[in-house]
């Protein structure tokens, strides 16, 4: 996933809409918007992004999960929970640098799915889907041909905390 | 406050309040109720409508699955959401599932010694209004009933009341809202922006926001035009007391003194005259009266706006000279959200004014000439002629008011002059929040034999109400058709998605079944809402089956631009767009704009500003649950030097005292580098005092509660909010 800070307005579309998708519990959100102020008044510089799970090729959620619970998906190489094996002991919560997960009320970790759902059907992810200001792609990183390949090597990016040696697959375009 | 007798809010019995899950049924358009109850549908429709979470009306489409309103999105056929929804719009499916909702009508007993609310069945209801009406038509004349009202669901109430035969309708967004910024406009090119406004924001080059709040304020198509604009590399310049989100993607960013746009204004010409850098073809083509206002601009320099604004004269003709480098592509924004200060149609029109010198007005990437189908009116019997004009404006006051003023109706009703106003219609709009100083509205209420207040959440004016009538959400029901004046004509409909969860009923059932009380059925000579949408379309040319089933008919899209062959023709009194206005000089007013100083906080207090947030609309969408998951309380914006100056942290509450020893509901600091040290910020909409709205009692603050003064707008009534100032008190030491 490629999000363009640029366009962005931090207007929390892509959070309401994860939650009707994905019916996420009243209290809760799969994703939020992050403002990153630099600076003194008035000479301030913002980045508005919209957060989640990063999806990481190295996913320290997975690594510390002790039933298997946690795993990365066939399609895509996305981080899912299999909600029947987990025991909701917060293991993957407190590993993950990103704060992505929380416990549903009902006793399992819950967290950003990139809307496999919709994915597997050819539709992109409800954020992705919704965004006013177009601000988010979805795609395939591995095909150099695809949008957000395309916008990787053209624009100047950056990861969330790469020094975590996650390697998230979540760009943020500045 | 223990004077007022009426002050008794709405208490809903648990009984009448069912759980959110259990409450959705089917759509109208696969079954009945009746059959519904015996068997859910399965899968999942998906069904055209527009949305009403604000008044923007942006074509959507709601899907409902296995029986049950799921989620909504933006309908791809429809202009203004070009398919995409913002976050209100998204987050729409919590208005149906509010377990807070008004389910039943209520009539407020006579015994107001205690909380005597009743709930009656609707031809009780109307009874009771009915006979309070003939009574007060019988007394007063029928004039003396007036209504306010909000968005498109308020047609056919205005339809019953003309009927009824008053003349007193009106809307808090003029006077309190876009109303001086569209005085200004028709007094310098005889036309309004309009709603949505016909601003080509994606194709500008340069866009000038002043106090704008892009972004945070989710005007669908702006916001998505805005991304445009900066993804395309506009260059944006904004004048603002806050860092704003706007500011975020700014090149230059003016951080002015809160109160002097107008001094920023008249030096940005100012440099543009005197640097001949404004658009001469154009003004000599089309202006009337510029040798008058350039010679009136003259002591206008940038080192005069200087320590009125504070910013430094350099950054005054670099930006002037940004604008001009790429007019007429050069957009400078006329806002919305306008009652600032009382001079605001003055400030308003030096926008229009700065707009003519850039040749915007009718350019790609200025103004555009708005376009909208022809569906003719529905032909109704002529309405009997009221015996006296609009109580709002008693000898035109003001002189350039061109919508009715809700203050002034209010104090009509306070006064008696020049009538008597007996009883109020409020459709959609929570007064008590949206009128300036609450203390005048009580003050009116009390003086009504009737007030019949139509809503779907029980808000502080329904509180307050005689009558309260509980409408269904928008996705439960028709709204009058949207016939919409933008860049393409369309015409679009709200429909039925789900059925209500109670008794609560559409507004144009309500309008219908009240002028039939009345003796007035002849008027509504349509069964029902969807007889007259086929009579209107088909007047038109148009198949209604074909409109229920896209959502949107979309016209012949024609040109917009002048360079395309559109003609700029100006209503005017010369015919061109005047920048010496001898109207405005006949009535009394500066004839070109004259920057005049406002008061300033005293020491130690604050300039109290208000805003908008992206994820909720007013003060009626605070008990939205996906909503309030986004945001459920406002914060104050405090800079982040003068926090640390009082001892302040983010995330401590304060309370706010105005200058007229108004102290608000708590409120959490918000310390930030984002806002000047001369004024505090807050997002309009919280702090709510009805009980009944049980997830957002109480939470926030008000900014409404702390704006006791407000500075009428001489030309237009509009009236200015932004004069009030604050203390901040921490909750802790509080007595």
């Amino acid at each position: 996933m490629v999000i363009d800070t640029v366009r962005c307005v931090g207007c929390m579309d892509c959070v309401v809409a994860c939650k009707t998708e994905n019916n996420v519990p009243e209290g809760f959100n799969r994703d939020w918007i992050a403002y990153d102020v630099q600076g003194e008044f008035p000479t301030l510089q913002m980045e508005i992004r919209s957060e989640r799970c990063n999806h990481c090729d190295a996913p320290p959620c997975v690594y510390c999960c002790p039933t298997g619970a946690s795993h990365v998906h066939d399609v895509g190489g996305v981080v899912l929970v299999d909600y029947d094996k987990c025991i909701g002991c917060k293991a993957c919560v407190a590993s993950c640098p990103y704060g992505a997960r929380f416990i549903n009320p009902e006793g399992y970790a819950e967290k950003c799915t990139f809307c496999i759902h919709r994915v597997e059907e050819g539709l992109d992810p409800a954020c992705v889907s919704v965004c006013p200001t177009h601000c988010m792609h979805f795609g395939d990183l591995d095909d150099p041909n695809s949008e957000v390949s395309t916008l990787l090597a053209s624009r100047r990016h950056h990861t969330l905390m790469p020094e975590a040696g996650t390697k998230p697959r979540i760009f943020y375009l500045t | 406050m223990s004077s007022f007798t009426r002050r008794k809010f709405l208490k809903i019995s648990a009984a009448t309040v069912t759980v959110a899950s259990g409450a959705a049924v089917l759509s109208k358009h696969s079954v009945t109720p009746a059959q519904a109850a015996k068997r859910p549908a399965t899968g999942v429709q998906r069904i055209p409508t527009t949305c009403d979470i604000c008044f923007w009306k942006c074509g959507a489409i709601a899907s409902v699955r296995d029986g049950v309103l799921w989620k909504i999105e933006g309908n791809p056929d429809d202009p203004l959401s070009r398919g995409r929804l913002c976050p209100r719009g998204t987050g729409g499916v919590g208005a149906h599932f509010d377990p807070d909702r008004l389910r039943r009508p209520l009539i407020r007993r006579s015994d107001r010694g205690r909380d005597a609310w009743h709930e009656v069945s609707w031809d009780e209801a109307f009874a009771y209004i009915a006979k309070k009406m003939h009574a007060i038509k019988a007394a007063h004349g029928p004039e003396a009933v007036a209504l306010f009202s909000h968005g498109i669901g308020g047609n056919f109430l205005k339809h019953t009341l003309k009927a009824f035969g008053t003349p007193n309708m009106a809307a808090p967004s003029f006077a309190q809202c876009r109303g001086p910024r569209d005085t200004g406009f028709r007094l310098t090119f005889g036309e309004d922006i309009g709603s949505p406004e016909r601003t080509d924001i994606k194709n500008a080059q340069c866009l000038v926001l002043i106090g704008s709040h892009l972004g945070e304020n989710m005007h669908n198509s702006q916001v998505q035009e805005f991304a445009d604009a900066v993804g395309n590399g506009a260059t944006v310049i904004v004048a603002d007391p806050r860092f704003s989100i706007a500011a975020g993607k700014a090149k230059h960013y003016l951080p002015i003194k809160p109160g002097t746009d107008l001094a920023l204004l008249l030096a940005w010409m100012h440099v543009l005259v005197q640097e001949g850098l404004y658009d001469k073809e154009y003004v000599a083509k089309h202006g009337f009266g510029f040798e008058q206002f350039a010679a009136r601009l003259a002591t206008f320099t940038p080192e005069w706006a200087y320590p009125e604004t504070g910013i430094a004269p350099d950054v005054i003709r670099a930006t002037a000279r940004e604008m001009a480098r790429h007019k007429p592509a050069t957009l400078v924004h006329p806002g919305r959200h306008a009652t600032w200060y009382g001079d605001d149609a003055q400030r308003s029109r030096a926008i229009a004014l700065l707009n003519a010198l850039l040749g915007s007005w009718g350019s790609k990437g200025g103004f555009y000439t708005p376009a909208s189908m022809d569906v003719p009116a529905y032909p109704y019997p002529a309405y009997p002629k009221p015996a006296r004009p609009k109580v709002d404006n008693p000898d035109h006051r003001y002189p350039f008011a061109h919508e009715t003023i809700t203050t002034g109706i209010r104090e009509a009703t306070i006064t008696g002059k020049p009538y008597p106003v007996k009883g109020w219609f409020v459709y959609a709009t929570n007064l008590l929040q949206a009128l300036p100083n609450e203390q005048e509205t009580i003050k009116a209420i009390q003086n009504l034999d009737l007030l019949v207040v139509i809503d779907v959440v029980p808000s502080e004016i329904a509180g307050w109400a005689d009558v309260v009538l509980p409408e269904s959400v928008y996705l439960e029901r028709h709204d009058d058709l949207n016939v919409e004046l933008f860049r393409e004509p369309f015409v679009a409909l709200r429909q039925p998605v789900v059925e209500p969860p109670g008794e609560q009923k559409p507004n144009w059932w309500m309008a219908k079944r009240l002028a039939e009380t009345l003796g007035l059925g002849h008027f509504y000579p349509w069964k029902d809402i969807e007889e007259y949408f086929a009579h209107r379309l088909t007047a038109a040319g148009l198949r209604y089956e074909e409109l229920k089933a896209k959502g949107i008919l979309r016209g012949a899209a024609a040109p917009i631009y002048a360079a395309d062959g559109v003609p700029l023709t100006f209503e005017t009194p010369s015919g061109k767009i005047e920048f010496y206005s001898p109207q405005l000089e006949q009535a009394g007013f500066d004839p070109v704009p004259v920057y005049r100083k406002h008061e300033e906080p005293p020491p130690g207090a604050f300039r109290l500003l208000f805003g908008r947030s992206p994820v909720h609309t007013f003060s009626r969408t605070q008990t939205n649950r996906v909503l309030a998951d986004m945001m459920d309380e406002n914060e104050i914006w405090v800079n982040a030097d003068v926090a640390r100056r009082l001892e302040l942290k983010s995330g401590e509450y304060v309370r706010l005292r105005n200058q007229d020893n108004v102290l608000s509901n708590r409120i959490k600091v918000k310390a930030t580098q984002r806002i000047r040290p001369d004024c505090v910020y807050m997002v309009h909409g919280f702090g709510h005092t009805a009980k009944g709205l049980r997830h957002t009692y109480l939470k926030g603050a008000s900014d409404s509660q702390l704006v006791t003064r407000y500075a009428t707008d001489p030309l237009m009534g509009g009236t200015g909010m932004n004069v009030n100032f604050v203390t901040l008190e921490p909750e802790a030491t509080r007595v």
